[in-house]
């Protein structure tokens, strides 16, 4: 291949230099002594010990895995849903809307969403009374919004390369419906729920602007700490604290693959 | 067909009120959701954009106000579009953002095209690894990948370090704050967005074509352009999209990477929203974002619906 190839090859390599390049610095130079983070002085986990020390990102890690745990359990129910709805009813009164508001939040700027939910929630506290105030409530809302998008999308192509031969066996040989879908349908789609769940989860601990719109006083997530301390420079925790989310990631992802990728060699 | 009815409605017995059987909760519980928090919130913006800001909680005034006892108004204020068209600074950075989001398109493009045919042409034991490798870092935090660059890209950073060290250059190269941190950031971030769906059309190209081209003396670099190329449309329009679309919206890569130059219009609505505290300027700068993204939206849609393929 590389003989054959040489030019393509030299352009896969550059294209994962440039992916990876940048989160390898961050990751050598956490060990890094110096508090000037990219000039190089010594060997050192000082900054993971601060890390672990710092109240304030821990905290605000806390509500992050809060918010995004609940997150994404909705996302995946909502998401399914939406996926079901969109592979299996060929017709339905406003489908052609659904179709687009299933699409729209992968793409829509984040700004937008984050500016109109607010409003939205404005509005609703004022005529409603609810929700009242502003925190860990509608940032989830906001994330459950466009998450089950993504949940959507990645459950509808698994139901659309699903074998349906099983559902119709199993509904021929007198099962209900309720229960095809429980015994059949959900065992078969569970690879993508998992990942639709791992994806809702990432996506709501990463969101920055959204939840800086629709957030109050008293709820800070991460990216909103990292942030405010990101733009008053580079700072070795910040560093410690990427390399440990890196690589958590990467494990997940990684224990997710070998698992799916055996229950898919085992014909499930 | 039996599919058919375990999917609607059919077996529920007569008594099961229409609202509670399968299929309107599946169709009818995402619609709901998306529609209360997806599609009604833009009427809102639509709303807000027309109001006049004033000092108040929350800092805008009713569209709908009570002049005497019962007597209601509606007062419509455009000045906010008007304020957006005369101040240049605004259609500057609406210009700002379509360059920005047009020229990191085409680079990773230039980027991302090889990257997913090397990957379609592999092997296949090892697409998946190489695909999953693309994928990866969009799992993990979009904020700290940007601030990797600061620290590559500053005047004493990484990318100088390493230059001054090999003597190619004897005083830092000045990269933090220009465009052409932005263009970094911003092709670095939604490259996978790129390469996704190219590959997803790549991989399904019929090789018998391109062997039919060469058994009859097509060039190899004829080949790419009369036949690989114009199949892979669908897969480049659909990636172009995801890329251009949310960066024309793009905050935090101008905001943490780019300088006084970078005007771009989501971290202008951004300043409105959060530093000027005016909502209806920021809605109506919103409002004029959604009207410009309404093609290229449409487009995406008729092109994703021909490279049917995720992630």
């Amino acid at each position: 291949m590389w003989r054959k190839m040489p030019l393509l090859m030299t352009a896969l390599m550059f294209g994962y230099a440039f992916l990876y390049g940048p989160i390898a610095s961050l990751i050598v130079y956490s060990f890094n002594e110096n508090r000037l983070v990219t000039v190089w002085s010594g060997f050192s986990t000082k900054w993971y010990a601060e890390l672990l020390q710092n109240d304030q990102i821990l905290g605000a890690a806390w509500l992050s895995v809060k918010i995004a745990s609940v997150n994404a359990s909705l996302a995946v129910i909502l998401g399914t849903l939406a996926a079901l709805a969109l592979v299996r009813y060929k017709r339905f009164k406003g489908r052609q809307v659904m179709e687009t508001m299933v699409t729209a939040p992968l793409v829509m700027p984040e700004v937008i969403i984050g500016l109109s939910l607010l409003l939205l929630f404005v509005a609703m506290e004022r005529v409603l009374g609810w929700p009242e105030g502003r925190g860990q409530l509608t940032i989830t809302i906001a994330h459950v919004t466009f998450s089950m998008a993504y949940v959507a999308v990645v459950v509808q192509s698994r139901l659309a390369h699903m074998d349906q031969s099983l559902e119709e066996a199993a509904l021929d040989l007198g099962a209900k419906p309720r229960k095809v879908f429980f015994a059949i349908t959900l065992p078969l789609i569970t690879p993508a729920l998992v990942a639709g769940w791992l994806l809702a989860f990432t996506l709501s601990m990463d969101d920055l602007v959204v939840a800086s719109f629709v957030s109050g006083p008293g709820a800070t997530t991460l990216p909103m700490v990292v942030y405010s301390s990101v733009r008053l420079g580079v700072s070795p925790q910040i560093n410690a604290l990427a390399t440990i989310i890196v690589v958590t990631v990467s494990i997940a992802v990684a224990v997710a693959g070998v698992l799916m990728y055996r229950k898919e060699k085992r014909g499930i | 067909m039996a599919i058919e009815q375990l999917w609607g409605a059919g077996r529920m017995t007569p008594s099961t009120p229409k609202w509670l059987r399968g299929r309107t909760l599946i169709i009818g519980v995402p619609w709901l959701w998306l529609g209360l928090f997806f599609l009604l919130p833009f009427l809102f913006i639509l709303k807000i954009s027309l109001s006049e800001a004033a000092l108040a909680q929350p800092p805008y005034l009713d569209l709908i106000r009570e002049v005497s006892d019962g007597l209601m108004t509606i007062k419509l204020n455009f000045g906010n579009y008007l304020f957006l068209l005369e101040d240049p600074l605004y259609l500057q950075a609406l210009w700002g953002s379509v360059k920005v989001a047009t020229i990191s398109t085409l680079l990773c493009l230039l980027l991302g095209y090889p990257m997913a045919y090397a990957i379609a042409k592999s092997p296949n034991h090892w697409r998946l690894p190489l695909l999953m490798l693309v994928i990866l870092p969009f799992w993990t935090s979009f904020l700290i990948r940007v601030y990797a660059w600061i620290g590559i890209l500053k005047n004493n950073g990484l990318l100088n370090q390493w230059l001054m060290s090999i003597g190619l250059i004897d005083t830092p190269l000045e990269i933090m704050h220009t465009p052409v941190a932005v263009y970094i950031g911003v092709v670095y971030s939604y490259l996978p967005f790129m390469v996704l769906p190219l590959y997803a059309t790549l991989i399904r190209l019929d090789d018998t074509l391109l062997e039919a081209a060469s058994d009859l003396g097509c060039k190899p670099w004829k080949q790419f352009l009369k036949i690989t190329w114009p199949l892979s449309m669908p897969g480049v329009l659909a990636g172009a999209m995801l890329v251009f679309i949310p960066v024309m919206g793009e905050f935090v890569i101008p905001d943490l990477l780019g300088g006084p130059e970078t005007l771009m219009i989501g971290k202008l609505m951004w300043t409105e929203f959060f530093s000027n505290k005016d909502w209806p300027l920021a809605s109506a700068l919103a409002a004029v974002l959604l009207c410009v993204l309404i093609i290229p939206f449409v487009l995406l849609r008729h092109y994703e619906r021909r490279s049917e393929e995720v992630l």
